[in-house]
């Protein structure tokens, strides 16, 4: 085959076959239309404003190290005007999340950006290497996952920032549609399909730690660009899968989306729009007002399933909300969803139907007025309380987080006679009297 | 092609998938120049030359997936999209470059 001359610049040797539209790219057109698109994204969501304080949660992997890098060159490109810094978990994996943490700092060399790390041992009393120690690691990806979505919060909180910005991309997104489609999750697809999800504004405590915006910049950039990205541009990132989900990728939703990317490219993002329009349709969701209400949709810390890379998996903790979500899906159904399809046919786009509660009376799907007797908003499960425990934001008396912590600390007495847990059990059982303590006084 | 010369070429591993490859991220090949049949050969033969004589790891459905390379992995012919190139079918070339770039890794 000769070389095809990219597709912009006539000039180079096209090196990068963009998968969303097939255009041939040299390496030079590609960084720019790359980084270009992600501005786009950024300025027709509105995701910063001047002057913000702006965290990255960095984990070393590439989808964070490009989000950093990019974000670092837009900010200077079109003077964003943001305050960059980056924000690392510690989940306390040894030979993983140490290593890439090396990573991470590294990064904030490069970028000369502040870099905050902030451990789970530190957060919690446990870190990774000791829970897997005591649960196992089967469904030890819930715990990790529970933590670090408050542990994010808590970091930013620390930092006085109120924006964290995520590495998610593209496949990331599908592959969140695809699982929460298969377990008929209705309320969670409308919730991770929003580039932006953010706590109530109105918190009463407005330093509160749970009052932070969250948002993907890379929510529309595939992977594959990503990784090219990285490549071309010789980022320094880390790519060990983590050793407690190896090959978490294997017969997942994940491995579907490769699949079908390798049959239609266009298909990763054609995933995301389907995901993006089924959220429309969900009662009380984000998208279903038209995104007027956007301020008020809470990020709750059970947003997503496990970790990042191992959502495709069942984690163990699921099975304890499936309960309540499928009343919300069955409220949904029954409320809603098959209302606004039957009278979306007369009436135009589901998007308009958002923008006139007043009009035809069964399309409560806006959400908001809610005219019959139960309010689409309560079919969702967003209604945020504080947890008792820890006052994280929690639909549930007693937030995940600290449900999960309350299990381990109950179990772990039973290893004190082992030699190794001498030491942690100190500190270990002091938390746990402080949880009894204030779970007395909650109750 | 009637010649039983090995083809220098470097191929080189990341984004990952170097630990099936005793985590070694380049190597330096001489692949036979023709494949079983007596074709040139190509990158699907290389794949197959990778999987038996260079992986040790026994794993090598992570790699390779109905005989052609794992959706999720990249491949870079001279640092061009092996779609690109003709993708396996792609004849390998004296000094060629050829990089496995792992999507499925994360962070």
């Amino acid at each position: 085959m000769p070389p095809s001359p990219c597709a912009l610049c006539k000039v180079n040797r096209a090196l990068i076959l963009r998968p969303k539209d097939h255009s041939k790219l040299c390496k030079t057109c590609f960084i720019t239309v790359f980084e270009t698109e992600i501005h786009h994204t950024i300025i027709a969501n509105a995701l910063f404003h001047r002057g913000e304080k702006i965290a990255i949660g960095a984990s070393g992997g590439k989808d964070s190290t490009v989000l950093a890098s990019v974000l670092k060159t837009l900010n200077e490109r079109y003077d964003y005007g943001l305050d960059l810094i980056l924000l690392s978990i510690d989940e306390g994996i040894k030979g993983y999340r140490d290593d890439s943490l090396e990573t991470v700092k590294r990064n904030a060399e490069q970028y000369g950006m502040e870099l905050t790390i902030l451990g789970y041992e530190e957060l919690y009393g446990w870190t990774m290497d000791q829970v897997v120690a005591q649960v196992g690691k089967k469904g030890n990806c819930t715990y990790c996952g529970v933590f670090r979505r408050q542990a994010l919060d808590r970091g930013a909180s620390r930092l006085e920032v109120k924006h964290v910005v995520t590495g998610h991309n593209a496949d990331d997104v599908a592959e969140t549609v695809l699982m929460n489609l298969l377990r008929g999750d209705l309320p969670r697809l409308s919730r991770t399909t929003s580039i932006i999800t953010s706590t109530p504004s109105a918190s009463a405590n407005p330093s509160s730690n749970t009052n932070i915006k969250r948002s993907k910049p890379l929510k529309y950039a595939y992977e594959k660009e990503i990784v090219l990205y990285a490549h071309h541009k010789n980022l320094d990132y880390f790519s060990t899968e983590c050793i407690y989900s190896p090959e978490a990728f294997r017969g997942s939703a994940r491995a579907l989306i490769k699949n079908l990317e390798r049959v239609r490219p266009s298909a990763i993002l054609d995933v995301v729009r389907s995901g993006e329009d089924m959220a429309k349709l969900v009662p009380g969701s984000d998208e279903g007002c038209g995104g007027v209400c956007s301020s008020s949709v809470p990020a709750a810390e059970e947003e997503e399933g496990g970790c990042g890379s191992a959502q495709g998996r069942s984690s163990g903790g699921e099975m304890a909300s499936v309960e309540a979500q499928l009343r919300q899906n069955d409220a949904a159904s029954e409320h809603n969803l098959e209302t606004e399809i039957t009278t979306a046919g007369g009436n135009g786009s589901g998007k308009q139907h958002g923008r006139h509660d007043s009009g035809a009376a069964p399309l409560s799907t806006a959400g908001k007025k809610g005219k019959k007797g139960f309010t689409p908003r309560k079919a969702n499960k967003q209604v945020m309380g504080r947890c008792k425990k820890c006052g994280y934001l929690s639909s549930q008396d007693v937030c995940k987080a600290c449900v999960l912590l309350e299990g381990l600390n109950k179990a772990r007495p039973k290893n004190s006679i082992e030699v190794a847990y001498e030491v942690q059990d100190v500190s270990v059982n002091s938390i746990k009297d402080e949880l009894k303590k204030t779970s007395i006084g909650a109750d | 092609m009637q010649n039983d010369e090995a083809v220098p070429i470097t191929v080189e591993f990341s984004g990952g998938l170097e630990i099936l490859f005793s985590n070694q991220k380049k190597y330096s090949l001489s692949l036979p120049s023709q494949d079983e049949s007596g074709a040139p050969a190509n990158v699907a033969f290389l794949v197959r030359h990778l999987c038996e004589n260079v992986m040790k790891d026994p794993r090598k459905e992570l790699f390779i997936l109905d005989g052609t390379v794992r959706p999720g992995i990249l491949v870079l012919i001279n640092e061009a999209d092996w779609e690109l190139e003709g993708e396996d079918q792609y004849e390998v070339q004296k000094g060629d470059h050829i990089m496995f770039v792992s999507t499925l890794h994360g962070g």
